[in-house]
């Protein structure tokens, strides 16, 4: 595994709060002399603070599955 | 173009979260969005037989949530008196000197449009998310809407992390690179 794969999958984990702080010191590491990385960190970051302020819903598992199987009855 | 068939037991995967984010920005009631949203499957169902094939399944589905949410707002309105804006001088005693020209909306807010954009800004996640293969939106749904811990995910799904974190890392990539095309 290269290092840009991995610094892609340190990327992802921290965006979930999930990396480990020697990770996140790699990462940084790599991020200085890797302008592809920088980007997309960059890019993903957005992308986690954009998910953030659209205060995204789903509906739950169970209400799923309730209103699939009333769907079947109807069926 | 090939015509679009309907297929009624995939609609709750698919579209549900879609639906509901579209019902819960214009109610903004989760338990209204919910009903409407199942009211909108039965009614789909019911009148799937109309169905041409001009339009994807997404399209026809949200022009009938369409519909309902209008007939939502006629129902709550029909009854008399609730449409009445009532505005009192003042309504509360202590506020001395709170003039109707302190109440009008400041001009320089940019409040409101902040809201608006938030609502466009999910439903335009939502609708990449719905572009995803089925797996990875189950995945980035739970990791990222519900906050579900990797392992619980992994336990649910029977797959290793390294496994969920390429998923992840796919299902990201691809909508960062269909929100670059729809909403920047």
């Amino acid at each position: 595994m290269n290092s840009c794969d991995k610094a892609a999958t340190i990327c992802d984990k921290a965006q979930y709060g999930e990396a480990t702080l020697i990770e996140k010191i790699k990462l940084r590491f790599h991020l200085l002399i890797c302008k592809t990385c920088a980007t997309h960190s960059q890019k993903n970051t957005k992308l986690t603070s954009l998910c953030q302020k659209a205060n995204l819903r789903v509906l739950s598992d169970q209400e799923k599955s309730k209103i699939k199987q009333e769907l079947q009855n109807k069926l | 173009m090939t015509a679009h068939q309907l297929n009624p037991n995939l609609w709750v995967d698919a579209y549900a979260d879609y639906l509901f984010n579209y019902a819960i920005s214009r109610v903004s009631d989760a338990e209204v969005a919910k009903d409407l949203v199942q009211e909108t499957f039965f009614a789909g169902l019911k009148s799937a037989k109309n169905f041409k094939g001009d339009a994807a399944e997404r399209t026809w589905l949200i022009a009938i949530l369409k519909r309902k949410v209008i007939d939502h707002y006629r129902k709550s309105n029909s009854t008399k008196g609730k449409a009445e804006v009532r505005m009192s001088y003042s309504a509360n005693s202590s506020a001395d000197g709170d003039w109707l020209e302190e109440r009008i909306a400041d001009p320089f807010s940019t409040q409101e449009n902040s809201t608006l954009e938030n609502k466009e800004l999910g439903l335009a996640i939502q609708s990449c998310i719905s572009k995803l293969p089925l797996k990875q939106a189950q995945v980035f749904k739970m990791k990222t809407i519900q906050g579900v811990s990797t392992e619980d995910i992994c336990n649910e799904l029977g797959i290793n992390p390294s496994n969920l974190w390429v998923m992840i890392h796919r299902a990201r990539t691809s909508l960062m690179s269909c929100l670059n095309k729809n909403w920047f």
